[in-house]
Formats: structure tokens, sequence, C-alpha cells
């Protein structure tokens, strides 16, 4: 199995340690390779206790250089040459840029956005959501390699019983001439704050606020749960929050321990976005909002007198803790 | 420039969606097909290039003969040509993709222009598989794009990030919501569009690659503790997502 592992500032993303997680699974004694671009030893340290026996580290190019042309070029190469049947990715904006063309690349079925895997490599069957979280497709491949993306958030990363010494080895590509296209620049606007869909507790507002001043009293929860705000579209439409936070069929999916949905009616396109959260509590006035039909705990009242109450209470108990 | 823009017919979010007999695709009966919601974007871009360049702007989809609607939609906002790929089964988005690619390699377009995915399956698989088919270059979530001679910059949307980068015509666009503002078509053009030809194809050869398993319906195991507002009630929440969710 060869997965496209993605360095982070202190090693590997989340995303990443979650396939080496689902490859676990479904390798049924198969050798577990990851593919890095230009990472250090000790962003990879980290990956040997998640069960990665093998890591291929491209040198010589950055993904921004080579291009998504290029990148799946480097991994279905590499695939090739391994004689590999699973190729997994993230499904986040890399993964979703390049698995497609390396399915190409590789003759081979492209299965995108995965909940579950099911069987072994080779003869793997993946199950997808479609129609917005409707209905859910199980698929399988009729090609001898298949190329997977999973889901975020969905299979949770968890270290290996038995950790292994990754075996690393380096390997130079040189980019020619068929540079198809070039990052000229990259800004990651969110520094500093928590990535909504790389958090544990996520809590969203939606039209129930009323005016984007009253999102403070969302911001306090998340601090005080220690999670990330969220947002729905509604109100990133209207302005209030920025699209980064957007909770959704169009915004990011998210599926974190625990989502507080505060004045969201929960519109199909949203619950596209969370419904795969392990615990949902909605707070509401509208009894009948269909956020409630998803929730695990409910409460039906006014954001304005339910969330200060709430925030004051989580905070005496995590303090007391 | 030559402008190909893919469209395809959804389900309406609104519309409740039932599995079929055959338990592996969804019964369409008393559900309301619409154009993608970002195909407006994509056939937008396609008419405002036109507009910049000259040249025409083709609208194509893979579907079945009801999707000569969405057709007639796209000629109505301005849209030069139609293409019906006349393809009912749709097996999975490689046999999509080539049928788009066949039709590129003839027609030799100098962009193709998605929706940045279809609200259907969410793939967002096809701009990236017909650029690899066609040895293209693909750029996708596009929030902003400039074409000057065969150089193209676009900015594109990444988790938690913009990134700028440029590439050269011919290439393969998909449109993310922003990218500009589609237009509605007048009703004249409307009434036109009707009376306008749509051409037909018929499908790529290549086989499809993956095989439907199975459709099934999201069974829900929510607690669904719904309580009140009182003191009390916050005192319980907190309690249960304490002690018994222990998420606090």
């Amino acid at each position: 199995m060869l997965l496209y592992l993605e360095p982070s500032s202190n090693g590997l993303k989340r995303s990443s340690l979650e396939l080496i997680t689902a490859a676990r699974a479904v390798a049924g004694g198969s050798t577990i390779t990851g593919l890095v671009i230009g990472a250090t030893e000790e962003q990879l340290a980290v990956a040997g206790e998640y069960g990665l026996q093998e890591c291929i580290v491209i040198t010589g190019t950055t993904p921004q250089q080579a291009g998504n042309s290029n990148v799946a070029k480097i991994i279905a190469d590499t695939a090739t040459e391994l004689g590999t049947k699973t190729v997994l990715f993230a499904a986040n904006s890399t993964g979703k840029d390049v698995a497609p063309r390396t399915a190409v690349r590789l003759q081979a079925a492209i299965i995108p956005d995965c909940v579950e895997l099911h069987g072994t490599t080779g003869a793997i069957e993946a199950v997808r959501p479609v129609f917005a979280g409707k209905a859910f497709q199980r698929l399988s491949s009729t090609t001898p390699t298949t190329v997977f993306t999973l889901r975020p958030n969905v299979f949770t990363a968890k270290k290996s019983d038995a950790p292994v010494q990754t075996a690393v080895r380096s390997k130079t590509v040189t980019i020619g001439a068929d540079v198809r296209t070039t990052v000229v620049t990259n800004t990651t606007l969110n520094q500093g704050s928590l990535d909504v869909a790389e958090a544990d507790i996520v809590v969203s507002g939606g039209r129930g606020l009323k005016a984007p001043e009253h999102f403070n009293l969302v911001e306090d929860l998340a601090n005080a749960l220690g999670g990330a705000v969220g947002a729905s579209r509604a109100v990133v439409d209207a302005g209030w929050r920025p699209h980064r936070e957007q909770v959704g069929q169009t915004g990011k999916t998210v599926s974190p321990t625990m989502y507080v949905a505060c004045g969201i009616s929960g519109a199909v396109q949203h619950l596209a976005g969370m419904s795969s959260s392990k615990i949902i509590v909605a707070i509401n006035k509208d009894k009948d909002a269909p956020i409630f039909k998803v929730a695990d705990y409910g409460i039906v009242g006014d954001v304005f007198d339910v969330l200060p109450k709430l925030t004051a209470k989580i905070s005496a108990l995590t303090s007391h803790n | 420039m030559n402008i190909l823009v893919c469209i395809s017919l959804v389900p309406d979010t609104t519309s409740k969606i039932v599995v079929g007999a055959d338990g592996k695709t969804i019964n369409p009966q008393g559900v309301k097909f619409i154009l993608n919601p970002y195909d407006e974007f994509a056939i937008e871009e396609g008419l405002q290039l036109k507009q910049k360049h000259g040249g025409t702007v083709t609208t194509v989809t893979v579907g079945p003969p009801t999707a000569k609607e969405i057709l007639q939609r796209a000629l109505a906002m301005g849209s030069d040509n139609a293409v019906l790929v006349n393809d009912s089964n749709c097996a999975d988005s490689f046999a999509v993709a080539s049928s788009i690619a066949d039709l590129a390699k003839e027609t030799s377009p100098d962009v193709i222009i998605f929706g940045r995915q279809s609200i259907d399956y969410d793939s967002l698989v096809l701009p990236g598989m017909v650029a690899e088919i066609l040895g293209w270059p693909s750029v996708t979530m596009v929030s902003a794009l400039t074409i000057e001679g065969t150089t193209v910059t676009a900015e594109r949307d990444i988790d938690g990030g913009k990134e700028s980068v440029t590439t050269t015509l011919p290439c393969v666009i998909s449109a993310q919501k922003g990218l500009n503002e589609p237009r509605y078509p007048k009703l004249p053009d409307i009434m036109k569009a009707k009376s306008k030809p749509v051409a037909e194809r018929t499908p790529s050869a290549a086989a499809a690659r993956t095989a439907v398993v199975g459709m099934t319906l999201p069974d829900s195991k929510r607690l669904n503790k719904i309580l009140g507002d009182s003191e009390a009630d916050i005192n319980e929440l907190v309690r249960l997502l304490h002690e018994e969710a222990k998420v606090v």
C-alpha cells in the first residue's frame, strides 16, 4: 500500500496519521509505505508509532514547484515501482487535486471521500456519503490498482500496539521542463487559530446569533471547551464570518468528538459537513429545527440566554477538574 | 478562444432521497432535478472569457435526455452551442471523464471549465481526470482567473488559505463560488433557447473502473435527548456531556 503523507510543523498532518491508521486495518500483511515530499527525520519520527513500515522521502523539489501533474507522476511512478494495489490520499485540498490525476496515470479506479474501508488491499470495498450525506454508496474497484481518498477526521488516528522503526529512504526527483502549473504564492490565512477541520471540538454559530458582533458568545463557549469556531453557510454568505470557518457540503467537512450547533437550523447542506461528528449538541429556540433530529443532546432555548450560562458552567467544571 | 463548459443535472438538495429497487441507485420518482449550482459559475466564466477574448462557448453534459433542460438554460445564458452526451447510465466518473475528453480531442478547446463539484456525488474528480487524460494542466477551486495570451493566472482556495497558480493554455479549470456573479437568463432568451439545437453524441467506449455494490440510507443512532432551557436543564446538559458522553 502507498500512502501520500504531508508534513506539518510538528511532524505529520493529522490526516496523514489517519491514513496510516486506516491502512493498518486493510493491509492484510502487505507493506505500508509512505511517500512524502520534503520531510525531515524529526518530522517522520512519529510515523513508526502509527505503524508505518517504510517511507520514501522525495527530495529535489517541492509540491508547489512541481505542480499537481508532477506530484501525481511522482506518486504514480512510485506506486508502479512498488507494484502497489492501493494508494491512499487524504480528501483534503491536496488529495482532491492530485488523486484524480494519479488514478488516471495508474489506469486505476478512484473512490473519493471514503468514510469506511472494508476487506484487504487488492479487494477493498469503500463506503462514501452521497447526496449531501442523505445516502451512502458502497463501491468496489474493477482495476488491479485503486486510489482512495479518505475523508479527514473520520478514521481516528490511533497509535499502533506494535510500533515499528520506519525504514526511511530518499529519492531525488528532478523536475524537467514539464512543469505544467507553478504555485507563485501560498498564504495561510488562519495562522494562530485552530482550524475547524482539525479541531476535536467545534462550536458553530448560525443565523440565530442575529449579528456578527454576537459571535463572541460562540467564541466564549469554544474557548471554554478548548475548541474551534465554525459557522453556517448563511452567516458566511452574509459576511459575518470568514469562509475558512464554514462547515457544510461546500465548506469544511468536520467530524470532531463534539460538535455544538448554536442557532443553526440544520439545513441539509450543513448536516452534510458535520453529521459524522461523534457527539452532536444543538441549541436552538425552534423545537422543530431539523438540527434536533441529528442531535444527541439539545436545548430548546434562546442562544442569547443559554450560551452564557452554559459557558459559565463548563468553565466552572473544567477549572474544577 | 474556444471554451468548453461542463455541466451536470443533479437532484435539488431539498429532495428526499429514496433508494431504487436495484438497491444501488436512487429512485428518481418525485425528485426535482436542477442545474448543479456550481456549474452556473462555470457557464458565467465561459461567457465572460468569450466577451473578453472572442470565440465560442460550447456547453456539454453527460447524462440522460432529460438533461437537455439544463443545456437550454446554458443556451439562454449565452452559450453558443450545446452538446448532450446521451448516457443514461453514467457508470462512473472515469466513464464520464472519458466522454468529455473524447469531445475535447475532437473540438480542441483552449479551456475547459467545470463547477468545483457536483452536489450529487461530491466526487470533485472530473477536472483532474479530464486534464490527465488530455495531458493538460488543471487548476481546481479557482476563485479568480486571468488569461493573457496563453498565460493563465489563477487564485485557488486551499485548506486554510489561498494559492496563486500560473499555467498555460490549453488547461482545465474548476470554478469556486465567488469566481463571478452568474447572470440570470432573460425571458426572451429562455424562450429562444428552447428552439436552439442540442447536438447529441454517444458516450465514450471507456469502461467504468468502479462498480456500485449498494446504496443505503443513514441510520440515525443519535440519542436525541432534547431538554428545555431552565437552569436545571442546562445543568443536566453539562452533567450528560461530562458523565455520559465524557466529552467535557
